[in-house]
């Protein structure tokens, strides 16, 4: 087993609105080894995407570590953190507002050097531009081209030459190909996995979408309203989700394939909300297994076989009720 | 794949294409560059300098050699509003640099930190927003004496809240985009965020306001000269050669005419030049 | 077959100045009674085009029909007056469009609207109408009490629901539905699946699905058609297409969704983009991208094959292989 590259400890990012505390990320915890991925899943508003920028500080928790070779980057002084943001780097979900429509397309992927390098030449600057565009599939004669005169699957290419071209060692994806289309999603997904070969970075995936995010990740971590709720590498969750909120999760992918016709597991109601979020498990509104002690305490993460799960099913003695209800 | 036509489009190229189209927006712009090509040469151009007097031909209403008329102290009218375009446009140009350029840092400022730096700016904004703009300057020119560098102050000070304003409004909206979340992510300094990636996407507010703003720092100086608050004679001021020619209004109407004529004219170029731009840079209808 | 619509040389394009943008191209489609049809493509492919011109609410300008013509029970819908138009959007075709957040009116409460959508088409009184909006609520699984809401009170799945209630208030024969789940989450989206599903069984009506989702078609459509530049290069049932599927861009299309059932190490993908609206290539219109791309596709346009009663394909690899043209 490698060396955790990434390691968060009970992760808090709180946001004070009108209504009250919004909880977007409750006590998460999770480590990423040097050279694996982590796929983040969950649905829109559990936090996921806050996770990712919060870890790379462009937000400020509100407690908790984040421990980068075991180092708190949440400790680091304004200076040290401007270095520390070399290695670690992020690609946007929107590959249409995350560029300067007024940039080309050479200085969007030049601007770190700018920043970080100033002793380099332009020449040597140019060269190291054009070596990225080749890396990650952009044509050379791109170089002058204004973003929006791109198509979409063309940008999210800059977005990851620009996080790339400072050698980063762990890149947060964030939605990196929701906005495409799947012949362009599967080309951008292609780019992602050769890169982390040939490079040896470190990814941290963010996706509503399980089926992409199987594809690339080694561990999956499921995310609902600012908690994890199960972990555990990508054929265990597949296989044996133990969660409810994961079997639900898994079981509402339409299929490709019109003789299959899943049993689904169809949640009641929405998600509630984040603000002021009620004691004990926060699924419970909507899970069907739901007991009274849910309502009292809040679910730890506890091993469970191969997986890592907070639920009530699965401590003490209710966990044979669960493994039974969990299955299809 | 067919290799894409290389096309280069910058914005200002777009813009100017878009522009193009618009035949008032071009009339207001070629209004423009003639009265600055007056200002310009408003020696060669004007007949006769604009204090010399000739009382001979005082009240000479529009004939050969004064094609404008003569005022009461025997001035030529046109020679008078030739050199009155100098003083018109430059009290337009610099109060509104002035204003852009005071409002737009402190309306940058507020909008890209918040919080408290937010509320203190917006509010001292508010109060000077209470005043009517016109009044204001009134009051500042009067405090600071007549004479053509306060004229500019003053005209300048009223309309910094609206400046401030839009750039407020459009840096807010432009700082919650990912590209400067990613900027930020990359270890930019805030400054350098804030002048490479901000102020440069709320461009086309700013220019749209500007124009008209020119337009409303004319009119705002000829009010000042018109009630004595701007310019000392002789300069020829429009507004202040309305105001002298307002007491020979029965009997020499020409005399207000011409000055009057080129106030409306220049008002109503910037006006339209300024809806053309607005039109011409509104991103919905930029492919 | 029955010919409950039939689309017949669909031809749309835009145009922006000197610009044409060809979205549909000689689009021949048919819609059977009580069948449910999908149209599956990427962004750009003319799906939507498609669906606003049956409806003839295509913005025009900018949007103009070239040609062809749009049969609805037997009657020509180009041919109709705007007042019959209007008699037949909403009580014999109604559409869903993909985002909840926009299509319904902030300052109406939602009862509102449904009523107001019964009251244009249905002489009823305003009662009635009120008494038939809360049946239409409860069809769709939202309390017939929360008709008095207003549209900021619902979340987006909620939303999405009071929209398939406005648009089968009517009872509709016919019923487009553009992208309906695209905005929402996937659970929400399993909720709004499931309540299609149902109200198909029970309504009996038509439709037509628009999405870039393959595994919703798979669920909820009958027959598939196969989108791309503007015109439809492959179509048949759900099962032929899914099981057999034979246009080299169905391929394309198969293999680039990651199948969670399976282990893949790299998705098998084409390379190039779907081509400049402004500029569809002569021929095939997949022909740049097609790895079994001949000198013919260059420049002749391939005409459909058909494998079976249903299943037909444009693309000259499949000649030879079952009844050649068409009817």
């Amino acid at each position: 087993m490698s060396e955790p590259l990434l390691e968060v400890r009970h992760l808090k990012k709180y946001f004070t609105t009108p209504k009250g505390l919004l909880h977007a990320v409750d006590d998460v915890s999770f480590t990423i080894e040097e050279g694996k991925t982590l796929g983040l899943v969950g649905e829109s508003g559990c936090g996921k995407s806050t996770t990712g920028r919060v870890i790379l500080r462009l937000h400020e928790a509100t407690d908790g570590e984040v421990l980068y070779r075991g180092r708190n980057i949440l400790k680091l002084s304004p200076r040290e953190m401007r270095e520390m943001r070399r290695k670690m780097q992020i690609v946007f979900q929107d590959p249409y507002s995350s560029l300067n429509p007024r940039m080309s397309v050479k200085s969007l992927i030049e601007e770190s050097l700018r920043q970080r390098s100033r002793g380099m030449s332009s020449a040597e600057r140019e060269k190291k531009v054009l070596n990225i565009m080749d890396l990650v599939g952009l044509e050379r004669r791109l170089a002058n081209s204004y973003p929006h005169e791109l198509d979409g699957g063309r940008r999210q290419r800059i977005g990851i030459a620009r996080a790339l071209i400072l050698e980063p060692e762990f890149v947060v994806l964030d939605e990196p190909v929701s906005a495409l289309d799947v012949c362009v999603q599967a080309q951008i997904l292609n780019l992602l996995m050769d890169l982390q070969k040939e490079l040896k970075l470190t990814y941290l995936f963010i996706s509503h979408n399980l089926s992409v995010v199987k594809h690339i990740s080694d561990e999956i971590a499921v995310m609902y309203l600012g908690k994890l709720v199960e972990t555990a590498d990508h054929e265990t969750i597949f296989e044996n989700p133990k969660h409810p909120y994961t079997q639900a999760l898994l079981s509402a992918i339409p299929i490709p394939d019109p003789t299959v016709h899943p049993d689904r597991i169809i949640l009641e109601g929405d998600v509630t909300s984040p603000i002021n979020p009620l004691p004990g498990c926060r699924f419970r509104t909507r899970c069907r297994c739901a007991m009274p002690v849910c309502g009292e305490e809040c679910p730890e993460l506890m091993p469970n076989g191969k997986s890592i799960v907070a639920c009530h099913l699965y401590s003490g003695t209710d966990a044979k009720a669960g493994q039974s209800g969990g299955q299809e | 794949m067919k290799p894409k036509k290389e096309k280069r489009y910058s914005l200002a190229k777009e813009t100017f294409q878009r522009l193009m189209k618009n035949k008032l927006a071009m009339f207001g712009l070629f209004v423009l560059f003639v009265l600055v090509l007056t200002a310009i040469f408003a020696d060669q151009i004007a007949p006769y300098s604009y204090d010399e007097m000739d009382f001979l031909n005082a009240y000479q209403p529009p004939c050969k050699g004064h094609i404008f008329g003569t005022d009461e102290f025997g001035r030529d009218i046109f020679s008078r509003v030739v050199y009155g375009s100098r003083i018109s446009l430059k009290v337009g140009f610099i109060a509104v640099s002035i204003s852009v350029v005071a409002g737009g840092l402190l309306g940058a400022v507020a909008g890209y930190y918040g919080g408290w730096t937010d509320n203190l700016i917006m509010r001292a904004m508010d109060v000077i927003m209470s005043i009517p703009a016109t009044l204001l300057a009134i009051s500042i020119a009067a405090a600071l004496g007549a004479g053509l560098t306060n004229l500019m102050i003053a005209t300048g000070i009223a309309s910094i809240p609206t400046y401030a304003r839009i750039v407020r409004a459009s840096v807010l909206g432009i700082k919650e985009q990912e590209f400067v979340e990613a900027a930020k992510a990359v270890g930019t300094r805030d400054f350098t965020i804030l002048c490479k990636h901000i102020l440069p996407n709320c461009l086309a507010p700013i220019i749209v306001q500007a124009t008209l703003g020119v337009a409303f720092a004319i009119l705002t100086a000829a009010g000042l000269s018109f009630i004595g608050l701007g310019i000392e004679p002789p300069t020829p001021e429009w507004g202040a050669m309305l105001s002298n020619a307002r007491t020979y209004i029965r009997d020499y109407s020409y005399m207000c005419l011409f000055p009057g004529l080129a106030i409306a004219i220049t008002i109503f170029s910037l006006n339209v030049l300024g809806d053309g731009l607005r039109d011409a840079l509104d991103p919905k209808l930029r492919q | 077959m029955n010919d409950f619509l039939k689309i017949e040389g669909l031809t749309v394009e835009y145009r922006s100045g000197s610009r044409r943008v060809h979205a549909v191209n000689d689009l021949n489609l048919h819609v059977g009674e009580g069948e449910a049809l999908g149209f599956v493509g990427e962004t750009g492919a003319g799906k939507t085009t498609t669906a606003l011109s049956i409806l003839r609410i295509l913005p025009n300008p900018p949007a103009k029909v070239l040609s062809g013509k749009v049969f609805f029970k037997g009657k020509d819908l180009f041919q109709l007056s705007d007042k019959e138009m209007r008699a037949i959007r909403g009580e014999e075709i109604a559409m869903i469009f993909q985002d909840p957040m926009t299509s319904l009116d902030p300052v109406k409460t939602v009862g509102d609207q449904i009523c107001e959508m019964i009251l244009l088409h249905e002489h009823c009184s305003k009662k009635e109408a009120w008494e038939k909006a809360g049946d239409m609520l409860e069809t769709v699984g939202i309390d017939r009490d929360r008709a008095e809401e207003y549209p900021h009170q619902f979340s987006g799945g909620m939303k999405q629901r009071v929209v398939i209630a406005i648009a089968l208030s009517c009872n509709p024969s016919l019923l487009i539905a553009d992208e309906p789940t695209t905005a929402l989450d996937v659970t929400i989206q399993a909720q709004i699946l499931e309540l299609m599903k149902k109200l198909k069984r029970e309504y009996q009506s038509s439709m037509i699905m628009i999405t870039h989702d393959l595994g919703i078609v798979a669920e909820i459509c009958d027959n598939v058609a196969i989108m791309y530049a503007g015109g439809v290069l492959e179509y048949g049932s759900v099962f032929d297409i899914y099981k057999d599927p034979q246009h080299p861009y169905t391929h394309a299309l198969f293999d680039s969704i990651p199948d969670v059932h399976r282990d893949q190490d790299r998705l098998k993908v084409i390379s190039g983009l779907p081509p400049d609206p402004t500029d569809i290539p002569a021929g095939c219109p997949f022909h740049p991208r097609c790895p079994h791309c001949t000198e013919r596709c260059k420049t002749e346009k391939p005409e459909a094959v058909y494998l079976n009663e249903t299943h037909w394909v444009k693309c000259f690899l499949m000649q030879g292989r079952g009844g050649e043209s068409h009817e």
